[in-house]
């Protein structure tokens, strides 16, 4: 391989068509309350592990949503399950079990 | 989109192009890139008994500079000014652009000259005292794409080869690239519009190709001007080629045909750079595409050798297609100048099938 001095950068752009949705479905079947997420971002904004970390709930669901699951597998031990992200969501969505359902998920899919 | 709305929308966008005596002015790069496009213009203009007229002394419409932000739109206009002044002095009033992005300089310049009468006159002293020279507005501008599709029936009635795998009778399969200045700034300047240029559609189902459709079929090939100058910069411009590449493989292209001074140059050059970078070739079995402008395209369509065309500087090798469309050509010529010296081969690409 040759350095020319600069390099190629990923595509941000997101491909639904060839997103891995085996992820979403299963998290989804665990913690149906995922739907109603309305992406206000209140949980992170109220996140403990994101004061001291880059952790970020919100950017978790929807990185799944977008069929891009791999990205999230170290994500996730960031988070400390205080449930504070549970108590202000304004929609009611199991917060604290969609993390369980997502480290489940990645036991069974991989 | 149904073909039959393509056709609708092509037909609201058709421009007037004149049909003889043109005043013609080259691109300051395109000589540098691919040399032998602009003399096989020249060249097929002449065999279909038109009159091209070109003053040596003309220059640079200062486009390139104007679109990096080094050049003032003032001085552009005076340049352009000057170009005019030729065009009048030589006794011609329809002029015909090389380059893509003069072409979008000239057709700016005239838009603005139209609602802005003063800056006109304006530009007009500044011309008068730096040159002392007057001119007369083009009766007709045209790129010189535009010329070529107005002769596309003339060329196939008079060439010898056409863009069917004489192998296997299908048609090549073409992907169009449009420089972003033909008809992206003024839609109603260019043949078809900016969303369904038909300028070079037109020129491959005349020849016989048939046009591939694909997803990025309309995002920029990478040059982007500042993209490119600056030489950290540049990973921008390999990536958003990267992408078109991506997008286009697919529907397996046999050749990528364009009609500006910057897209051939880095659809064609960024494939042997993306192949060295991550191992990545978009061809069959490890070959690139081959890359052409419209003019080279015509020439292969009319005959001419190969190598008189200059296609023996591309990066990616075009034999692939002159063997699909059955154009016999002399690999020990390939690398020989006009009197048979030898000019040099490059190296071996790592993973680009070279010949």
């Amino acid at each position: 391989m040759i350095d020319f001095g600069y390099t190629l950068t990923k595509d941000r752009q997101f491909d639904y068509d060839h997103g891995d949705f085996r992820f979403l479905r299963l998290v989804r079947s665990i913690e149906p309350s995922l739907d109603v997420c309305i992406g206000c971002g209140s949980c992170t904004a109220t996140c403990s592990a994101s004061q001291f970390t880059n952790f970020n709930i919100r950017k978790l669901h929807t990185v799944i949503r977008r069929g891009d699951p791999e990205s999230i597998k170290a994500e996730l031990k960031k988070c400390m399950f205080c449930g504070k992200c549970q108590l202000v969501c304004p929609r009611g969505v199991n917060l604290r079990n969609l993390i369980l359902a997502m480290n489940r998920a990645i036991e069974q899919l991989g | 989109m149904k073909q039959e709305g393509k056709r609708l929308i092509w037909d609201e966008y058709q421009k007037e192009i004149a049909d003889d005596n043109y005043f013609y002015v080259r691109s300051c790069v395109r000589q540098n890139f691919f040399p032998g496009a602009e003399k096989t213009f020249l060249r097929y203009m002449k065999e279909m008994g038109r009159n091209v007229f070109e003053n040596p002394s003309h220059t640079t419409c200062s486009g390139i500079g104007y679109h990096s932000d080094i050049v003032p739109f003032e001085t552009a206009m005076t340049m352009v000014a000057r170009q005019f002044a030729l065009m009048t002095e030589a006794g011609y009033e329809n002029f015909v652009t090389s380059c893509i992005t003069s072409f979008g300089l000239y057709s700016e310049v005239l838009e603005t000259w139209l609602h802005f009468p003063e800056v006109e006159e304006k530009t007009r002293v500044h011309l008068r005292n730096a040159t002392g020279r007057e001119f007369v507005k083009p009766k007709n501008l045209a790129h010189a794409s535009d010329v070529t599709y107005k002769l596309r029936t003339e060329i196939s009635d008079a060439g010898k080869y056409r863009l069917i795998n004489q192998t296997t009778g299908a048609p090549i399969r073409v992907v169009e690239h449009i420089g972003c200045h033909y008809s992206r700034m003024f839609p109603s300047k260019g043949i078809g519009g900016a969303e369904y240029p038909y300028v070079l559609v037109g020129m491959i189902e005349e020849w016989g190709g048939e046009v591939i459709d694909y997803p990025e079929r309309r995002h920029c090939c990478g040059f982007g001007f500042r993209q490119y100058l600056v030489k950290a910069n540049r990973g921008y411009s390999v990536s958003a080629s990267k992408k078109k590449f991506d997008s286009m493989r697919p529907y397996k292209p046999e050749l990528i045909l364009t009609n500006c001074p910057g897209c051939p140059m880095f659809l064609d050059r960024w494939q042997y750079t993306i192949s060295e970078m991550d191992g990545t070739t978009y061809g069959e079995n490890g070959q690139g595409i081959p890359v052409m402008t419209y003019e080279e395209l015509a020439g292969l369509i009319l005959g001419y050798d190969p190598w008189d065309l200059g296609l023996q500087v591309h990066q990616v090798p075009v034999e692939s297609l002159l063997d699909k469309m059955g154009i016999p050509y002399d690999p020990e010529k390939k690398f020989l100048d006009k009197d048979g010296n030898f000019i040099g081969k490059p190296k071996s690409p790592s993973f680009l099938k070279f010949y």
